[in-house]
């Protein structure tokens, strides 16, 4: 089942050089699966999520259709709009620590995304916040919960991100670059919280990261990005057998653990121009 | 400052915040030219080590040198002037209201260097951004756009050491790719040091000569890079990092 259709989505900000599309008329569907996008920095991956929660602020302009769950997102109003958001569509951004909010314990930003969901008494409440950053491998939740964003770790702050906008048990969660500061182990249990989500939940997952074995590992399908295009897009497991050059391009500048190279292949970023 | 056999010495180091400690009895040298890792578990102080170095965390006790001077307690020109950070988040620390242009330039401005304009348009271009990037502000960027603007602002004042707080994280494998090599070039055209911080230990493969391995505010381990080719590592938490990432 669809849970989200994407059609033909331009976003474009006016630049000195005229207006630009950094999102060049992209489609896809979404159903209640995990999908990775991949692809170079300045791609259009971060524009692409924040279009579909309608994010993008003016003089910035978003095109195309969006429809989850059967309605149309382009018409709701920005009441309705607002109470979409972080109940049933969450999106965790790739800046954490920046996102939230500098003046607010994080334990009370969770409660306040909780809150959206359901109502609780306030001892009750706390023991979800409590739990959940648990779940997130917070090792001294009682301590954390009380910490400033400036107050945490660089890899805290993704996780106190992580457990904000999963505590609404939502249908829909954009992940941007949900994992890049924590360690493997750390980032496999999370990853793992995500999916049950996915499983149990029927959640569906759009999770954006420049990290390929991880998406291959980890994904469904993944559809890969460059300059505001999809270039290609196939299942996770066969991503080590893509066929565009760009993508294999993307392979090969991953670093090795036994790395023997000593310079890095990058990309020549005109072989595929225009492509 | 002259040349150094070491460029980073730190020796019994302790770090608090508001009294409570975070790191514990913190031990390492740094030889010049040398690139150094600092790898752990997330919120085992590995950022609060390198901001101890660059005079940000005041509270911190025992010994810490960079290159032969003693060190501080708050942010300090001169060591600026030899020895850079670049910040684990670069949303934070790219001022909303200053231009690309702007960022670059002040260093500049502030340890009075001539030839603003050519140096800009060379860190740009070092970190594989164009000049349309030039007078952007920080919000009409992406991620891995912002964090080569505040590698390039580290780079600027051409320091002698630099502290990199997981430099490559916010990039996509490509520009990953042309950091880490512009990274290597430095270092062999200039003796560059780096004291750098990431978790992905491909990473430490492929710029690193060693590695420390914090967990729980101390380090647990400090061994060579070549260790990642064959897992010989003695201690049990790092031993699961490693295969976690995939080592065997
Ligand atoms: N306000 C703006 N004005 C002009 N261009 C903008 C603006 N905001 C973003 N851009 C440009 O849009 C492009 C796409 O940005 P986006 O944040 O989607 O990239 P991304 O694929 O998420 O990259 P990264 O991997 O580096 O995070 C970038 O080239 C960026 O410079
Ligand atoms: N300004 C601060 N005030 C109080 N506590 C702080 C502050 N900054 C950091 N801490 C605490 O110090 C500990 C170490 O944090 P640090 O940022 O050094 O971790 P890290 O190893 O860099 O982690 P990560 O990999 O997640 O970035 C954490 O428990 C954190 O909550
Ligand atoms: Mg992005
Ligand atoms: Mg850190």
């Amino acid at each position: 089942m669809t849970l989200l259709s994407v059609e033909n989505l331009v976003v474009s900000f006016p630049t000195s050089r005229g207006r630009v599309n950094v999102v060049d008329g992209l489609s896809f569907e979404l159903g209640r699966e995990r999908l990775g996008i991949v692809g170079e920095s300045g791609s259009g991956k971060s524009m692409t999520g924040r279009a579909i929660l309608r994010l993008i602020r003016p003089p910035g302009r978003v095109e195309g259709r969006l429809s989850f769950e059967g309605q149309d997102l382009t018409s709701l109003g920005e009441r309705d709009m607002r109470a979409l958001r972080g109940a049933r569509i969450s999106m965790i951004m790739q800046d954490p620590r920046y996102s939230l909010n500098p003046v607010m314990t994080v334990g009370t930003q969770i409660e306040e995304a909780l809150r959206v969901h359901e109502r609780l008494p306030r001892r009750d409440m706390r023991a979800r916040v409590r739990d959940m950053l648990e779940a997130v491998r917070i090792d001294d939740p009682d301590r954390v919960a009380r910490l400033y964003p400036h107050e945490v770790s660089g890899g805290m702050g993704q996780r106190v991100m992580i457990a904000m906008m999963l505590i609404p048990r939502p249908s829909l969660l954009i992940a941007d670059e949900p994992t890049s500061a924590l360690d493997v182990s750390v980032q496999g249990d999370v990853l793992r919280l995500i999916d049950d989500l996915v499983r149990d939940h029927g959640m569906g997952l759009i999770l954006i990261s420049h990290d390929l074995p991880l998406v291959a590992r980890y994904c469904d399908r993944i559809l890969v990005m460059n300059a505001g295009r999809m270039v290609e897009t196939c299942d996770a497991g066969d991503l080590h057998a893509a066929s565009h050059p760009y993508t294999k391009g993307l392979l090969a500048a991953v670093p090795r653990m036994h790395e023997t190279r000593d310079e890095l292949p990058v990309m020549d970023r005109s072989a595929w121009a225009g492509t | 400052m002259g040349r150094h056999m070491t460029a980073i010495s730190l020796s019994h180091v302790d770090i608090a915040y508001d009294g409570q400690r975070v790191v514990h009895d913190v031990s390492f040298e740094v030889a010049a030219g040398e690139s150094f890792a600092l790898v752990g578990e997330s919120g085992s102080g590995k950022s609060t080590v390198l901001k101890a170095i660059a005079g940000l965390a005041p509270e911190w006790t025992g010994q810490i040198e960079v290159l032969g001077q003693p060190g501080s307690h708050r942010p300090d020109r001169t060591l600026a002037r030899h020895c850079q950070m670049v910040f684990q988040d670069p949303y934070g620390s790219l001022h909303p209201r200053k231009t690309v242009d702007a960022v670059l330039s002040e260093p500049l401005t502030i340890h009075r260097i001539g030839g603003q304009d050519a140096r800009v348009e060379q860190a740009l271009a070092d970190v594989g951004l164009d000049r349309r990037f030039r007078f952007r502000y920080p919000h009409q960027l992406s991620g891995g756009q912002r964090q080569r603007v505040a590698i390039a602002r580290a780079l600027m004042l051409e320091p002698q050491v630099m502290l990199l707080d997981e430099p490559t994280s916010a990039l996509d494998v490509s520009v990953q790719a042309e950091i880490l090599n512009l990274l290597k070039r430095l270092r062999r055209e200039r003796g560059l040091t780096y004291l750098m911080v990431t978790h992905n230990l491909p990473v430490v493969s492929f710029l690193c000569e060693r590695m420390a391995v914090m967990n729980k505010g101390r380090i647990v381990e400090i061994a060579p890079a070549t260790a990642l080719h064959d897992g010989a590592f003695r201690d049990p938490y790092t031993q699961k990092l490693y295969a976690a990432s995939g080592g065997d």
